[in-house]
């Protein structure tokens, strides 16, 4: 079975919102559209989006990290919010594991929004259904795109490649070997909804220096003093 | 949660109308057991069950206004196999149905008996369908609240007390209402019905206050770590994705001050446990047809601001992600 999903790197985002316009931009002219707003260009300006860039500060200064946190639905491989759809609006597609809403089943009810936990689902104000993100199904799906194109707009607009996109289940996918060799988690595990969508933990490169390798005795960088030469040869004096 | 006044008025009326029904079934049932004097089937059992009708017709309207889409709302029988919600959507007709065909042969006046079991207990047309009747109301009560309970994340609502809640708060309100009926059609059921009443509403005072109760002392599994998968204690939101909030600002969060909050709180627990009681043992002294009609309506009112408190007081995980607006 296939279980499409997106591994975001968190590592790599800086927070940039290209994947939130590109996003709004495909799927507000595409199949899933429109996603409507509601005083666009007034005061509190709000409107329905697939997918969000939030920003977090880990920490207290001067040990703080910044983290941009992308939120989009999570294509859970246990959704709860499909079982609770009293119409069968919400259904999870079998041949690909996308978590869709069929708009013209759907009551508008948000019993759906309800049982998300991670609040991944929209209620369009204008056209009363609810709204998600499609992974782009329109894209994904469609076989004359050229195969490069087949992925999200999300992924194809990242400027950092932060986001992948593939099979989670396919052991030798590129989000499969992402996920087990660094360090990939899923959010809110504690629920058992198993998200597809996965995380890529921030990893930082630190090199390991003792305090003997600063203190050698030729170190360039050492302050200028007469050399220690009465105890003999070094081990950097030793070649072989 | 945001409490939606369209989800306040459905819930709490439908209880009413079968907390209503149930007190006329259970009237009629301790009558033929020679325990009360047998009632008028038009005047009393037709009426009580039509006025039972009228409010689960209200409360079912009053639940189209929840729907972004009212003029689908048949499609949402289709799933019950595994939502709640589409069970209520078919429990709710069959049980009007039920209500109106009793209150129909009540009418009519369709009670002669059909048999006799053991040649004592006569059975007719009514009976049979106020057992099925009540069947359904009790059943609607588990599919009403189960919605809520059901829900495992929304961790206040998840527990069989919200079941026990729904159930006792409506058949104390629907006894209530019985007894106001009594008193205003002047038959003398309203020591009967009151009584019930007020042994219901004191076991919803308890099992609602245990609710409560395990509602300040819950630790939600979820916290801002496991939302964003980050293992640190100190983790502040700098920016939530938007600045004019979106529709997970709005449905999630109910907007009070904590001052409003504790109001509601204790309008509650005085309207619906404490006067109502008040209001009925004063009518057993001063035998007056108008206190059991202001217990109900007391009661009413109370049962909106505790159904208003119910979904104030639950707090969705996904709450998590909004934790300061930028």
């Amino acid at each position: 079975m296939t279980q499409l999903a997106l591994v975001i790197d968190l590592n790599v985002c800086v927070g940039c919102h290209a994947c939130v316009t590109s996003c709004k931009e495909w799927n507000t002219s595409g199949w899933a559209g429109p996603l409507t707003d509601h005083r666009p260009y007034d005061k509190d300006p709000t409107g329905t989006f697939f997918n969000r860039v939030q920003t977090f500060e880990v920490g207290e200064f001067p040990k703080t990290e910044t983290v941009h946190f992308p939120k989009s639905c999570l294509h859970c491989e246990e959704p709860p919010c499909v079982p609770v759809c009293p119409t069968g609006a919400s259904y999870k597609r079998k041949d690909n594991g996308v978590v869709l809403v069929d708009y013209d089943k759907c009551i508008g009810c948000k019993y759906c929004s309800w049982a998300c936990p991670y609040g991944m689902r929209e209620l369009d104000e204008y056209q009363k259904v609810m709204k998600k993100c499609t992974l782009c199904i329109d894209r994904i799906a469609n076989d004359a795109l050229p195969e490069v194109e087949r992925k999200p707009a999300c992924v194809l607009a990242c400027p950092t490649s932060a986001r992948l996109f593939g099979d989670v289940h396919d052991p030798d996918s590129e989000v499969s070997m992402a996920i087990r060799e660094q360090g990939g988690y899923q959010l809110m595990p504690e629920w058992g909804t198993k998200p597809a969508n996965h995380y890529l933990p921030r990893r930082k490169t630190r090199i390991q220096i003792f305090e003997d390798e600063l203190e050698r005795a030729d170190n360039p960088l050492r302050k200028e003093a007469p050399l220690p030469a009465a105890e003999g040869e070094t081990l950097d004096d030793v070649s072989f | 949660m945001h409490p939606a006044f369209s989800v306040i008025f459905l819930t709490t009326l439908i209880g009413v109308g079968q907390g209503l029904f149930l007190a006329l079934v259970t009237g009629q049932v301790y009558s033929l057991a020679n325990l009360l004097q047998p009632q008028d089937s038009l005047s009393f059992y037709a009426t009580g069950s039509s006025l039972s009708l009228l409010l689960l017709v209200v409360g079912l309207l009053a639940s189209f206004f929840h729907l972004g889409h009212p003029e689908r709302a048949w499609r949402s029988a289709a799933c019950w196999r595994t939502s709640w919600l589409s069970r209520e959507v078919i429990v709710l007709p069959l049980f009007m149905l039920l209500v109106a065909a009793y209150a129909t042969v009540h009418y009519l006046g369709l009670t002669k008996p059909l048999f006799a079991l053991q040649d004592v207990i006569e059975v007719d047309a009514s009976l049979l369908l106020g057992i099925l009747g009540a069947v359904a109301a009790f059943a609607l009560y588990i599919c009403t609240a189960m919605i809520y309970a059901s829900i495992k994340f929304i961790e206040e609502w998840h527990s069989p007390l919200t079941v026990i809640n729904f159930t006792l708060f409506g058949l104390a309100s629907g006894f209530m209402l019985a007894a106001a009926f009594s008193a205003w059609k002047g038959v003398d059921l309203v020591g009967f019905y009151g009584a019930w009443a007020v042994v219901f509403t004191l076991m919803a005072a308890v099992s609602r206050g245990m609710s409560l109760q395990r509602n300040t002392h819950l630790v939600h599994k979820s916290t801002l770590q496991t939302a964003i998968g980050i293992r640190h204690k100190g983790i502040v939101q700098k920016a939530q994705g938007f600045m004019g909030g979106s529709f997970n600002t709005r449905e999630f969060f109910h907007g009070a001050s904590d001052s409003t909050l504790r109001l509601v709180y204790w309008f509650f627990l005085g309207m619906v446990f404490v006067f109502p009681v008040l209001l009925l043992g004063a009518s057993y002294w001063l035998a007056s047809p108008y206190l059991p009609v202001a217990a109900f309506a007391v009661q009413y009112l109370g049962l909106m601001a505790e159904r208003w408190y119910f979904f104030a007081e639950a707090r969705h995980p996904q709450n998590l992600y909004y934790q300061s607006m930028a």
